[in-house]
């Protein structure tokens, strides 16, 4: 038993990290093994699931329960692992081919159920077990071994997806920004229901530095939008930038504080409940606009399994059911020897 | 459609008893018959899949033995009168051991020409065909495809015609319940019914109970039905036949004592793995499944068993029902998928998985004739392949095979013994005749039903999840939930020694090895291969699986009345096959397999034993006809001669 506080260190395995060296995966694993210290969660009660592709190899390095299964099918694990018992703590890690192509499917159905998991989204924009091809979320043009010429198809928005989904929690993180990745993992945890957080790791052999534009240093303040629920959306180094409704319109526009008469009431104030602004807070992207981080998302609704167990301990009421009186349901007769 | 639909008609069980009396008859007269096929046909919405059923139910409260043939196309609802849109429900039903529905019909109803014209082929010479003259318009007789109306022009001479107006004595029959003339048209089928209840002496109070039960919130409907089935009965009583038809009385089966149901196979499936469950000691059961002809109904069988501990999950595809299913027995469920061929085809990737991860899974097959899209509502046995050999990878795993309606029950209680003790996906092959047809079921006693309880691994000391036992080389069941047992699993090989991922050649080759063997050694712990009737050597053996084993075993107990040296074996156990199987095989001079395939299980005899195994193939979408086996038999043993 788990009973006493475990250190970071406890939560990882003992198994020998396969990542390339500077992989964007190990600030993610170092920040989950942070979140579950934190969490204090009972490492026995704890399931990690992953398809294929390099993250998907995460579980093998956490030291609770882990299950590698095949490309893009860990959600539909994962509810499986629910409907036998919805009291473990499962966390589902998925890369972006993983979980939005091979598995579109089963990302979409498992948000519009509200399987009670967390939901992970490595998005590096880019095949990088098979050796950088593009992937679903990979930018119109991104040239690479299967599109010499550049890629034709316009990239999935991982946000778009899951609010069309259904999701009742969507949120981003970067992997290198450790504060704000824990305290998104503690967020899509404390979600009852299905959370799906999008975290920007850079893959440093196929995209290197695909996220550069809004995740250097030099630049993330002004290129990122931290979202705080019931703040204002103010964003730059010195915060003095900030998102309106463009009057007479329905689209968001940057303005700044002090010119042109834009104060502080003009600001759009952040609401986790609204899912149109969450619709248009996932558009965002440079270079016109910041790239909104933090919980974009949060809006529970009874989870699939609340709801499932709760009408199956109705019926059981009734007390539970008898082979004998199954089989002898409907007619039955006698032959008498 | 299907058999489950009318579970609903729970019936008293006073009502249920055996009748030991005939109801009284008008007519003195009545010829014995040892038994009967009858084939009810109409349009899709004319509801003759429940006509048949009502039959069933009546046959069997009436002491017969039985077999039930339902046959009805993939359109829901084809235009109205087309040929494609017949639905066909058959019955072979009497005294002596039934168990093929039937070769040929003893008597044909037919609502409608569309009906006649695709049926009336399968009526015996001199057998009844009774026809609703209403329907014989020139428009339903140009969509049928006859130049000229066939009640007049001589194309029935064969057959014994009850040319009748049922729409119109339907009518008059329901003229004071009250309801519309298109509500009245829809009790055709009960007028029908109630006249062939009267021509086989069935007693028809579980109708009436049905009907009433049915359209309990609509007492008009349901009154006019009951009213539509008592005219059919007593136009029989009353009416001057035509053509000198007249009632039959039909022995009873001489069944063992104790007490019976009908069953379809899936229900007996069904129930085998809740049995399978029970004995094995597990909780809960998850069903992950996406609808698929013929195999959804075992999904709405056991949605309905939520308080057995049975969970269904309706996944989004083929993949996350299979997923699901292994989701639950990687956490300690029994995990439960079922398809038909084209569904199995996705799941493939995923049974790789679960034997990979050694975790028990059942996978059942409702087959259906392919290839791709193929026939889905009619039946084949061409899966056997994929089942045995359908994946990448060395990739064994158990495969079963159902026979009959409740022989279901026992392999579904089988497939959870091998699966539980052995850490495995099993394949349980039935198909889409198996699902929908019916027959008598002796209930099994439940307290001689084995147990098997599984036991989860808890001990910390000294674990690794691909610890083996030594005698079944099934590793340990180590579930999430369990202190000091975290590890982490998957596709990826597996270091026989820790369980962590292994890229070592020997290692491989060991896994591989230690899998094979694994599936192998499940023939040890399997009944040694018996032979269904027949000495257990001779001039020729007939060798089955799965649904035909009805009308094997009766061309073979014909051909032995024949003093024909001939044994019938049928093989539950196809992967691995019992031990002594080959043996057994070898001490007959010429073997013969009849498949509902091109060949399969003769080409895995011939390649598994080396021996001279013949087929005897057929791909019509039906059923083996005895006749067929039989003269294929006498052919093999002329040749010998």
């Amino acid at each position: 038993m788990t009973t006493t506080a475990l250190a970071p260190k406890d939560y990882t395995s003992d198994q020998e990290i396969r990542w390339c060296p500077g992989c964007g995966d190990y600030a993610i694993l170092k920040a989950m093994t942070r979140t579950l210290a934190d969490l204090e969660v009972r490492r026995e009660q704890t399931v990690f699931v992953s398809g294929i592709g390099c993250a998907s190899r995460f579980p093998y390095y956490v030291s609770s329960y882990g299950f590698h299964t095949i490309h893009g099918r860990a959600p539909a694990i994962a509810t499986g692992v629910k409907l036998a018992n919805p009291e473990l703590d499962v966390w589902v890690v998925m890369g972006d081919g993983d979980g939005l192509s091979i598995g579109g499917n089963h990302t979409l159905h498992v948000l519009r159920r509200n399987v009670n998991l967390q939901l992970l989204l490595f998005n590096n924009e880019i095949y990088g077990l098979t050796k950088g091809q593009a992937s679903p979320t990979s930018r119109r043009g991104t040239r690479s071994p299967s599109t010499p010429r550049g890629s034709l198809d316009a990239p999935i928005v991982p946000g778009a997806f899951a609010i069309g989904a259904g999701a009742r929690f969507f949120a981003r993180a970067v992997d290198v920004q450790q504060p704000l990745l824990v305290e998104v993992l503690k967020r899509a945890h404390a979600h009852r229901g299905a959370a799906l957080v999008e975290i920007f790791q850079n893959c440093v052999v196929f995209n290197d530095g695909a996220f550069d534009e809004f995740t250097d240093r030099k630049v993330a303040a002004d290129r990122q939008l931290p979202l705080v629920h019931g703040q204002p959306m103010l964003f730059g180094a010195d915060r003095s930038q900030g998102l309106r409704l463009r009057p007479g319109t329905l689209e968001l526009e940057v303005v700044t504080l002090g010119e042109q008469g834009i104060t502080m009431e003009d600001i759009l104030v952040h609401d986790q409940r609204n899912r149109s602004l969450a619709a248009m807070l996932v558009q965002l992207a440079p270079p016109e606009f910041p790239v909104a981080v933090g919980v974009i998302l949060d809006d529970p609704a009874p989870s699939f399994e609340d709801v499932l167990f709760e009408a199956i301990a109705g019926e059981l009421e009734e007390g539970p059911g008898s082979l004998d009186e199954l089989l002898k349901g409907g007619s039955t007769w006698e032959v008498v020897g | 459609m299907a058999w489950g639909n009318i579970r609903a008609a729970d019936l008293p069980w006073e009502a249920a008893r055996f009748m030991t009396l005939s109801s009284p008859m008008a007519r003195p007269i009545r010829e014995t018959r040892e038994s009967v096929v009858i084939r009810f046909a109409g349009d899709s919405g004319d509801g003759m899949q429940l006509t048949g059923t009502q039959f069933t139910v009546e046959a069997a409260l009436g002491g017969a033995d039985l077999t039930t043939f339902p046959d009805y196309p993939a359109e829901i609802r084809a235009p109205t009168g087309t040929t494609f849109g017949v639905s066909a429900f058959q019955i072979h039903f009497g005294s002596v051991d039934v168990l093929t529905a039937g070769d040929e019909l003893d008597v044909l109803v037919a609502m409608n020409p569309a009906a006649l014209i695709t049926n009336i082929a399968d009526l015996r010479p001199g057998g009844l065909v009774v026809v609703d003259t209403a329907v014989f318009t020139p428009r339903n007789l140009e969509k049928a495809g006859y130049a000229t109306n066939p009640l007049e022009d001589g194309t029935l001479a064969p057959w014994q015609v009850m040319a009748l107006d049922i729409t119109r004595l339907t009518q008059q029959a329901v003229a004071e319940c009250g309801i519309t003339s298109k509500e009245a048209l829809r009790c055709r089928n009960m007028w029908a019914l109630g006249l062939m209840l009267w021509m086989y002496d069935r007693d028809r109070e579980a109708t009436i109970t049905w009907l009433r039960r049915k359209f309990a919130r609509m007492p008009a409907i349901a009154e006019a039905n009951v009213a539509a089935l008592n005219a059919g009965h007593a136009y029989g009583e009353t009416a001057e036949m035509p053509g000198g038809v007249t009632g039959y009385s039909v022995s009873r089966a001489d069944l063992p004592p104790g007490t019976y149901r009908t069953v379809s196979g899936t229900e007996a499936l069904a129930w085998g793995l809740l049995a399978g469950q029970r004995s094995a000691g597990i909780s809960r059961l998850v069903f992950g499944s996406y609808p698929i002809t013929p195999a959804s109904p075992l999904l709405h069988v056991l949605a309905g068993l939520r308080r057995h501990g049975v969970v269904t999950f309706q996944a989004e595809d083929e993949i996350a029902a299979i997923c699901s299913a292994i989701g639950a027995s990687y956490a300690g469920a029994l995990g439960v998928t079922s398809s038909s061929g084209p569904g199995i085809a996705l799941k493939t990737e995923a049974m790789g998985l679960a034997i990979s991860a050694e975790l028990p899974l059942i996978i059942v097959n409702s087959q259906r004739a392919g290839p791709s899209t193929g026939l889905p509502t009619k039946t084949e046995q061409s899966d056997l392949y994929q089942a045995v050999y359908g994946r990448n990878g060395d990739s064994p795993l158990a495969v079963l095979a159902t026979s009959t309606p409740s022989d279901c029950f026992e392999v579904g209680i089988e497939a959870v013994r091998i699966a539980t003790r052995y850490m495995t996906p099993v394949i349980v092959l039935t198909d889409g005749y198996l699902a929908n047809a019916a027959e008598p079921w002796h209930l099994p006693d439940l307290s001689a039903i084995p147990e098997f309880p599984v036991s989860y691994r808890t001990d910390p000391e000294g674990f690794h999840p691909f610890l083996r036992d030594p005698d079944t080389l099934a590793r340990v069941w180590a579930i999430p939930g369990t202190p000091g047992l975290e590890h982490r699993i998957g596709g990826l090989e597996k270091s026989e020694h820790s369980g962590h991922i292994s890229y070592d050649p020997a290692n491989h080759q060991r896994m591989t090895d230690i899998r094979q063997g694994k599936i192998a050694g499940i023939a040890r712990d399997i009944p040694a291969q018996s032979v269904s009737v027949g000495e257990e050597e001779g001039d020729l053996v007939v060798v089955g699986w799965g649904s035909t084993w009805g009308p094997i075993h009766k061309a073979v107990t014909e051909a032995r009345a024949m003093g024909l040296s001939v044994s019938q074996v049928h093989i539950r156990h196809l992967h691995p096959f019992p031990a002594n199987l080959g043996e057994l095989l070898s001490r007959f001079t010429r073997i013969l397999v009849p498949e509902m395939n091109a060949g399969q299980l003769v080409t895995m005899l011939r390649s598994t034993f080396l021996l001279p195994a013949e087929g005897l193939n057929k791909v019509t979408g039906k059923p083996f006809k005895v006749g067929e086996i039989l003269t294929a038999i006498r052919a093999r043993l002329e040749d010998t001669a």
